[in-house]
């Protein structure tokens, strides 16, 4: 007799479908069940967590979880401090990486962030068909057909929670006979060696940082170099900064800033041909081991070919501000992909929609927009008191973790229709606010300007015309105190009178 | 996979970089942001702080002032830059007409950028020095 297969959703037919089960897939499908919201997941692994299943190669990730904070574990303003765990409703499925990490640091290693992915998978009861490949897609007049490795998937919207996790090769001439990070090996298996690692983005630093205990020199080369005045107030400089002092010191690191004409393989190993860029000339650099850092992409397989349009040299599907494909309408994007769509990118600083910490966010924005745009759900809109809106929109902006978060990226909306009375409209994408946003409202985000000065902005959008007041920052980023009150104050005075 | 259609020889295709040799293109590639802005989509928004400058690579844009377009801008043309070198949010909008894809130079780093790539603030200086020409021409 043939064996039962047990697994949820066959293939047929269904509203949407989400492919994925790493932290974007299990959080949109996680927010798409709480608005009743018809789904199938399906993911080619065998169980939950995605890239955190195997990466960082290192097994630590860049990102940090402080168990025990000013605030109590499993409360919103909490999750500010959690920059890793899935967002649940129900305690027992909230701040679930601290619950699993040793405190050796505050940087979870790959096995803890593992543990608490599948425990929320677990706990919130997540259901996904394992062992269910995505291949191929094809439009059909309503929708899409999704090719499985189980059969064919019908759905009207699809979410695609794939990662940023391909392999990718920039195009060096012998780029083809160096390993990619993924075949990275155990730090001691480069003991006494020199090491070149292609690439100083995450990848390259993290190798760089795991091996300098053994090898002998690393040099990490690529073209642009390293900004570490940025990467010192950024989340991943626990990894960056560490080889980056050995550089600093003249020890056995260097960050070249170069760009490599070719690489050339040699009997003990590579000679990597390449023109300095920070400081001019010809620059040949030998090594027993070359590794290329220089990226991944999203395996976005045949959906270039349906029409998505694609970003990074087709290494990035290019979305709108609420995460839909920009050239294929009920085609999206949940996780680490949604860093494509930008944002305002203010004074050119991007969102953290590339980490879990911003993308959790985004998928319940995600969810909630496509129940409301293909599934006739309108958003839930609270009724707010004239006197409440100040003191709300002030505790906001001190607390939000969507706002700390997504800095300048996401921001909390009030509507001010004069006749229906102040609503709290909840998170929206401040882009999607600026932009396509009606009638009166007072929308506010945190903001960091290039010096990393932390500020609140406020947007109102009253009589058609669009206004923005940029308040003064807080040393203790008290946006609550008087000056903060008065100046929203008064914008609500200008919409509701 | 292996990226084909690099980005630094597309920025060796454009104008404003066109003094640039290899080392500098792939240093500009790696350091700055590509983005692809949906057509009908904002790129540049009139009175909001902290914008950038952006590098058309393909497609369209419109300059929008109170709600009339009064310019187009094409490929290889640049806009924000003004702003930023005033130190003030944008008088106009910049709305994309069809599916655009820019080069993003953060506004805070434009200086820095100019300073250590002369060739590329000389680009610069030539096309704003057209359009003023061009708008002196129109005003009399």
């Amino acid at each position: 007799m043939a064996e039962l297969d047990e697994r949820p959703f066959p293939p047929g037919e269904y509203p949407v479908v989400v492919v994925g089960s790493g932290p974007g897939g299990l959080q949109t499908s996680y927010c798409l069940r709480r608005l009743g919201i018809e789904h199938a997941v399906v993911s080619q692994d065998d169980s939950p967590g995605g890239m955190f299943r195997k990466w960082p190669i290192y097994q630590r990730l860049l990102s940090w979880t402080k168990p025990d904070a000013p605030v109590e574990r499993g409360t919103r303003p909490y999750e500010w401090y959690d920059h890793n765990s899935l967002l649940g409703e129900q305690r027992s499925e909230q701040a679930l990486v601290a619950e699993f990490m040793d405190r050796t640091w505050m940087v979870p290693s790959r096995p803890e962030m593992e543990q608490g992915l599948a425990a929320f998978a677990d706990r919130a009861g997540v259901p996904v068909r394992y062992g269910c490949r995505w291949e191929s897609t094809r439009r059909e007049k309503d929708g899409f057909v999704l090719v499985t490795s189980d059969g064919e998937y019908r759905c009207k919207v699809a979410v695609f929670a794939i990662g940023v996790t391909d392999p990718l090769k920039m195009p060096i001439p012998g780029i083809e006979d160096v390993p990619h990070y993924v075949e990275t090996g155990k730090p001691r298996d480069y003991e006494g060696k020199r090491v070149v690692v292609i690439g100083k983005r995450n990848s390259g630093f993290e190798i760089a940082d795991g091996m300098v205990p053994w090898a002998k020199q690393v040099l990490l080369v690529s073209p642009r170099p390293v900004a570490a005045d940025v990467l010192a107030v950024s989340t991943v400089r626990v990894r960056y900064l560490q080889p980056y002092e050995d550089h600093s010191w003249g020890g056995g690191t260097f960050a070249l800033d170069a760009a490599i004409e070719r690489i050339d393989k040699t009997p003990t190993g590579y000679r990597i041909v390449a023109n300095g860029t920070t400081h001019p000339g010809a620059l040949e650099i030998d090594a027993e081991i070359a590794i290329a850092a220089t990226g991944f992409c999203t395996p976005l397989r045949d959906l270039p070919d349906l029409g998505c349009s694609t970003v990074k040299q087709g290494t990035l599907p290019a979305q709108t501000h609420h995460w839909e494909s920009a050239s294929v309408p009920g085609i999206y994007f949940a996780g680490n992909a949604t860093q494509a769509a930008a944002g305002l990118r203010k004074h050119g600083i991007g969102s953290a929609s590339g980490t879990v910490s911003g993308f959790r966010y985004n998928a319940r924005l995600l969810a909630r927009r496509i129940a409301e745009k293909h599934f006739g759900q309108p958003a839930q809109r609270s009724a707010l008191e004239r006197d409440e809106i100040v003191p709300f929109l002030a505790s906001e902006l001190t607390r939000a973790p969507e706002l700390w978060t997504q800095k300048s990226y996401l921001a909390r909306v009030v509507g001010l229709d004069p006749e229906a009375g102040p609503t709290d409209d909840g998170i929206q994408p401040l882009a999607a606010f600026l932009d396509e946003g009606e009638g009166n409202a007072l929308a506010v985000s945190v903001e960091m300007d290039d010096q990393a000065r932390i500020y609140p902005a406020l947007y109102l959008r009253a009589g058609g015309e669009l206004h923005e007041d940029v308040c003064p920052p807080h040393p203790l980023h008290d946006f609550q105190s008087e000056s903060y009150r008065a100046q929203l104050e008064s914008l609500v005075k200008r919409a509701l009178g | 996979m292996s990226v084909d259609a690099d980005l630094a020889s597309t920025l060796a295709g454009l104008r404003l970089f066109s003094d640039l040799g290899r080392p500098e293109l792939e240093e500009i590639a790696h350091t700055f942001d590509e983005e692809v802005i949906p057509a009908g989509q904002r790129v540049l928004r009139q009175g909001l702080s902290g914008s950038n400058v952006y590098v058309i690579l393909e497609g369209e844009a419109g300059l929008v002032l109170n709600g009339q377009e009064r310019a187009s801008l094409q490929r290889g043309e640049f806009f924000g830059e003004v702003s930023i070198l005033l130190g003030e949010s944008p008088t106009s909008d910049i709305v994309a007409k069809t599916t655009l894809r820019c080069l993003v130079i953060p506004g805070p780093q434009l200086r820095t950028f100019l300073l250590a790539h002369p060739e590329v603030m000389l680009q610069m200086l030539l096309s704003v020095t057209w359009r003023l020409r061009t708008t002196l021409a129109w005003l009399s």
